[in-house]
């Protein structure tokens, strides 16, 4: 028997067909092939394959991770940064290192990833000046925040809201108790957990869960809503109540309860990545986004025009000749930003030049927006002259000539 | 951290953002996190300089 057909009347039943092909045909329709099997075991549908009612799963399938970069495999600032005492994004983009009076920390993104996961990047906090005696407001955190466009789904403020779980991967050296502290700016809230690594430099996958918040919508639009904590150390400011497991105002005392100190050695360490914030309370695997889709999603927050690494020449864009000694060039943004950034030119004398067939070179002292024409979208960037002139009305083309000029696009929250 | 912030003016002396300590040019934008910096370092009782 190679074929199961479904009669049409209650007297056919099932009816049963052999022939010599090895294949296995369901059919409906008393003989309209449906589903093939063939003798290497690959199935063929004829019509739509439709599983759990349209939903190719029971949670979302893609994006499903609301934590950009939580694979640390975008670094456009940079994969190592040395001598940290205060707060700033340094290295893994979208991962802010909040400090004060923690001692001396490297940031770097590293290759020590868990293994048969798929990672090649983790973040890696290096201890280098210790400080085991924190002062009260001692606090020091690795932090990722959301704007409150992207969390709606969430529900939160509602009957309805959603649960969330956090899963990541970390190692130390140091061993015990940590925090997760989730702050709601828009209301002034937080919850936090405590998981522990049990064992020293080891790969650990931790998974937490958090209550949605029927209290406290997140504003709808492009500000600071969310923030995420993964606490390293915390002074008695942060530690001296009860850790807030439940979502409720925030108490400065509650934030941290019973987090270890991980700046009281040089010896101390953290690795982290795979960090994934899905609703729901379970942990799907890490949802392994590529790396075009991530590093875009990045460029939101931040992107910068350089020499890539020392490839000279680069031409940003065209420009023209304001008059004799003044320049301008748009700058396209390569993806809708934030909110209209910061940008920082640096190192621009003698790396940036306005050409003109190679025959005539004006090159600016630095680049700052004309007027206020800087958008979500691109910028109209000026340069006065360093050297060189030009005509009014020319057009040149704007290149990087030498290595060392950088200008940031800044929009991070 | 800031230092020093100057204004930034078009050709017609209207304030088009701000430059902080020298290299950082800085929107007129409320979601821009430095210009809410500088707004808070003006609350403190700071004023941006002319250019």
């Amino acid at each position: 028997m190679s074929k199961i057909s479904s009669g049409t009347t209650t007297a056919t039943g099932l009816v049963q067909t052999s022939d010599t092909t090895g294949n296995l045909e369901l059919q409906t329709n008393n003989g309209t092939t449906a589903v093939t099997f063939d003798t290497n075991q690959n199935a063929s549908f004829a019509g739509d394959v439709s599983i759990n009612n349209g939903n190719y799963l029971s949670s979302q399938p893609t994006f499903r991770n609301l934590i950009i970069n939580g694979d640390m495999k975008i670094a456009q600032r940079g994969t190592s940064a040395t001598g940290l005492t205060s707060s700033g994004y340094f290295t893994c983009d979208r991962w802010r290192f909040l400090a004060a009076n923690v001692g001396t920390w490297t940031q770097t993104q590293d290759t020590d990833v868990p293994s048969g996961q798929g990672f090649t990047s983790s973040l890696k906090m290096q201890c280098t000046t210790a400080n085991a005696s924190l002062t009260a407001g001692s606090n020091g955190s690795i932090i990722t925040r959301f704007e409150g466009q992207m969390l709606q789904h969430l529900k939160k403020g509602t009957s309805n809201a959603e649960s969330i779980t956090m899963s990541f991967w970390v190692k130390s050296n140091k061993t015990g108790t940590y925090i997760i502290t989730l702050y709601d700016g828009d209301n002034n809230r937080i919850i936090a957990k405590s998981y522990t690594i049990d064992t020293a430099d080891t790969w650990e996958k931790k998974t937490i869960t958090f209550a949605g918040d029927t209290t406290g919508a997140f504003d709808n639009d492009n500000a600071s809503s969310l923030h995420v904590y993964m606490w390293l150390m915390a002074g008695t400011d942060y530690t001296s109540g009860t850790l807030q497991t439940t979502w409720h105002g925030q108490a400065s005392a509650n934030w941290a309860v019973g987090q270890v100190n991980l700046a009281d050695s040089t010896s101390n360490y953290i690795n982290i990545t795979g960090v994934q914030l899905e609703v729901g309370s379970t942990a799907t695997p890490f949802e392994h986004r590529p790396y075009d889709v991530e590093l875009a999603r990045c460029q939101r927050y931040y992107f910068y025009l350089d020499d890539q690494g020392g490839v000279t020449n680069q031409v940003i864009n065209a420009g023209f000749m304001y008059d004799t000694t003044r320049g301008r060039f748009f700058v396209t943004f390569p993806t809708t930003m934030r909110t209209n950034p910061t940008i920082v030119s640096t190192n621009i004398t003698s790396s940036i030049e306005f050409n003109l067939n190679g025959t005539g070179v004006f090159a600016p002292s630095a680049v700052l927006p004309f007027g206020a024409s800087v958008s979500v979208n691109g910028v109209l960037l000026q340069g006065t002259a360093d050297s060189g002139t030009g005509s009014a009305g020319e057009s040149r083309y704007v290149r990087i000539a030498e290595s060392g000029a950088k200008i940031e696009f800044d929009a991070e929250l | 951290m800031i230092e020093t912030v100057k204004n930034m003016k078009d050709a017609n002396g209207t304030l088009t953002g701000y430059l902080i300590n020298g290299t950082m040019s800085v929107p007129l934008d409320e979601s821009n996190t430095d210009y809410q910096a500088v707004q808070e370092w003006v609350a403190e009782g700071n004023t941006p300089a002319d250019e």
